[in-house]
């Protein structure tokens, strides 16, 4: 099927346009691409709230690093003094813990760390999965075409013909669960990666396969065959470098993504066992007591938030930074 | 039309594929199957659930076997309470229709306007404000607005609403779709008091999705030399803006408004189970826990199907929306 001109850099709106299966994160990417952000920032450097959004990121990412040697409480022990209390509970604040403790008297300092911790390393590692396979699908259709391409596309459509999170639950419920015993089966973390995992595979597929289709066809390539390259000398040399700031700016998008589906999955209950904290798992055990101690769903929620809010940021930066066609306008 | 019949072709293929990769997923479940799905029945009940289901056929005759009934109607049962999961779709289908219509028009009346607003206004303060606003909405996932919603209005707030009455943090009222299913009508006050907030925890995030894509593309045809016509020739900015630039500029909303629909039935999970919405969401949440494979395959496939459907209608829709796509597609 002959594909209509593209961009050099085809849009995720393009993208979710096109009438075929598309992911809610996609979209929701899309609208992230668009909008004033991008220009504005071109212009005048990074930006105060990229930097901003950098810097948040820094501090995540370190502290979730660092959670071993910092001085924090276990965040599985219970102290009862400070069960329920801290900032908006009924039960008034915690002295000596800033955040407060769940209902189980955990310190949520601690807990959000070292669920950060979590959180963080599950998304990051499913969009690696993601990012390898999926870019390696989009490399081979958008380069080959023809018929590897057919095969290609129609792999991809068929991913995301079932809805990410649907598709997600029962892929975690199949990797947990073990022949004749309950529970059991594969460690819960690793199941929710490998689930999440699998699910950005097309997204980041997809993506990758348009824009591979538009880098294939300049002149570079054509004289780099001309010459008598390896197809996979060309591959290598001359396209992947060209689609990886693309791949790059979704990737972070799509680590946003998979920290929101850790969280819904965490609240259908599929997320890894519900004493080790993610942020995910602290929503969906604190929805329980929401009533009475609002802060351990809002902290987490919170924390979600600015992270995705963060890596929205960034990822719309970094494509900014690398679109040819806006930096030479 | 070769295009529309290729299209139809397409999506053959991928409808029977998606069914068959559901399908084939389920059968994944480690383990027998009949263990799974009555793990306290007895060997003879067992048996009856294997040969019922054809487990113990080949594969493709299993899934030709499942595909041919699924089409015909029968969607299997759920071997817990023993019912039909068609009686279980068609009690949570208009629940979770409902819910998205909601939703979708909750998104697009608020978005419509902001977006020509800010296309409109493009590059001032008001549309750099709107449009951080917008930013901020897109990082904040469903789930969260709703437990917020459910903290704030629910618990803190307790509004008693004119006709909403009541807003509920759970349950459910059944409205106006339900007696279309053949089932009885609820009180349609508190029906619409109580997907209020389910509703709204969904719209938020389409809000900023519908608004920014509909403001880059407004931006776009109000560049366009029939604008600028429409202009010299002393019209209106109002009459402009909502009666020459919006449909033009529609189509990339349109579009994914309409694919939507099936996004909305993922995102709905969470927020169906948040506010105890007995929806498709809240179905699939219980056919997974309860390892429920043959209502699960079916409520998968059901999904994949109306999806791909979408999809097609969608493309459809766009070629008589737009000539222009007609006649460069043909």
């Amino acid at each position: 099927m002959p594909e209509p001109e593209q961009d050099p850099m085809p849009g995720l709106v393009a993208e979710a346009t096109r009438g075929r299966p598309i992911d809610a994160g996609t979209i929701e990417m899309a609208a992230v691409e668009t909008g004033p952000e991008v220009r504005r920032r071109t212009k005048k450097g990074l930006g105060f709230a990229a930097w901003l959004s950098i810097g948040w990121i820094a501090l995540v990412v370190g502290l979730a690093i660092l959670a071993p040697v910092l001085p924090l409480d276990d965040p599985k022990d219970s102290i009862t003094e400070i069960a329920r209390r801290g900032p908006l509970a009924d039960a008034g604040s915690a002295p000596g813990h800033l955040l407060g403790g769940d209902f189980n008297g955990r310190d949520m300092l601690s807990r959000l760390i070292w669920g950060g911790r979590t959180t963080l390393t599950v998304a990051t590692i499913a969009v690696i999965i993601g990012f390898v396979f999926g870019g390696l699908l989009g490399l081979l259709g958008g380069y080959f075409r023809g018929k590897v391409d057919v095969v290609v596309s129609l792999l991809l459509d068929v991913l995301l013909a079932i809805p990410a999170v649907i598709l997600a639950l029962a892929l975690v419920t199949i990797l947990r669960t073990q022949p004749g015993t309950k529970g059991g089966g594969l460690d819960p973390e690793v199941a929710l990666i490998l689930a999440l995992g699998f699910v950005a595979i097309p997204v980041l597929g997809r993506i990758t396969r348009a824009s591979t289709l538009s880098w294939s066809e300049r002149e570079f390539v054509l004289a780099a065959r001309a010459q008598g390259a390896k197809h996979r000398r060309i591959i290598r040399r001359e396209v992947l470098p060209n689609v990886l700031p693309a791949m790059m700016s979704i990737a972070l998008l799509s680590i946003a993504v998979a920290i929101v589906a850790e969280g819904t999955l965490a609240i259908l209950g599929a997320s890894v066992e519900t004493d080790t904290p993610t942020w995910g798992n602290m929503i969906a055990i604190g929805r329980i007591n929401l009533q009475r101690a609002p802060h351990v769903v809002f902290e987490p929620a919170l924390m979600i938030f600015f992270t995705v809010l963060a890596l929205n940021m960034l990822g719309d930066v970094v494509r900014s930074k690398f679109d040819v066609r806006e930096g030479g306008l | 039309m070769g295009t529309i019949a290729r299209r139809l072709a397409q999506l053959v293929v991928v409808v029977i594929l998606s069914t068959l990769f559901a399908f084939a997923l389920l059968r994944l479940f480690p383990g027998d199957a009949a263990d799974a799905v009555i793990p306290y029945g007895t060997a003879a009940q067992k048996a009856k659930f294997r040969a019922e289901t054809g487990l113990d056929k080949p594969f493709f005759e299993q899934y030709a076997t499942w595909l041919g009934n699924l089409v015909q109607g029968d969607l299997g049962k759920d071997y817990q309470s023993n019912t039909p999961v068609s009686d279980k779709v068609g009690a949570a289908l208009p629940v979770s229709l409902q819910l998205m219509l909601y939703a979708q028009l909750i998104a697009l009346v608020v978005a419509i306007p902001l977006g020509v607003f800010t296309a409109y206004r493009v590059g001032t303060k008001a549309d750099r404000a709107v449009n951080t606003g917008a930013f901020a909405l897109l990082a904040l996932p469903s789930f969260v607005l709703a437990l917020a919603l459910a903290y704030w209005v629910g618990v803190k707030w307790k509004p008693d609403l004119p006709f909403l009455g009541q807003i509920p943090v759970t349950g459910y009222e059944p409205g106006w779709l339900e007696p279309v299913f053949g089932q009885s009508a609820g009180n349609i006050g508190k029906h619409f008091g109580t997907m209020l907030l389910p509703a709204i925890s969904l719209a938020a995030g389409l809000i900023a999705v519908y608004m920014r894509l509909l403001r880059s593309d407004m931006i776009a045809t109000l560049q366009e030399n029939y604008i600028t016509m429409a202009r010299a020739k002393g019209l209106s900015d109002k009459r402009i803006l909502w009666r020459h630039a919006l449909r033009p500029s529609s189509l990339t909303l349109l579009t994914v408004a309409g694919l939507n629909f099936g996004t909305l039935i993922g995102g709905a999970v969470a927020v169906e189970v948040i506010f105890g919405i007995p929806g498709i969401g809240t179905l699939i949440y219980q056919a997974i826990n309860a390892r429920q494979i043959v209502e699960l395959q079916s409520y998968i496939a059901i999904i994949a199907i109306g999806y791909v459907l979408i999809n097609f209608s969608i493309d459809a829709l766009y070629v008589v929306l737009d000539p222009r796509i007609r006649r460069a597609r043909a």
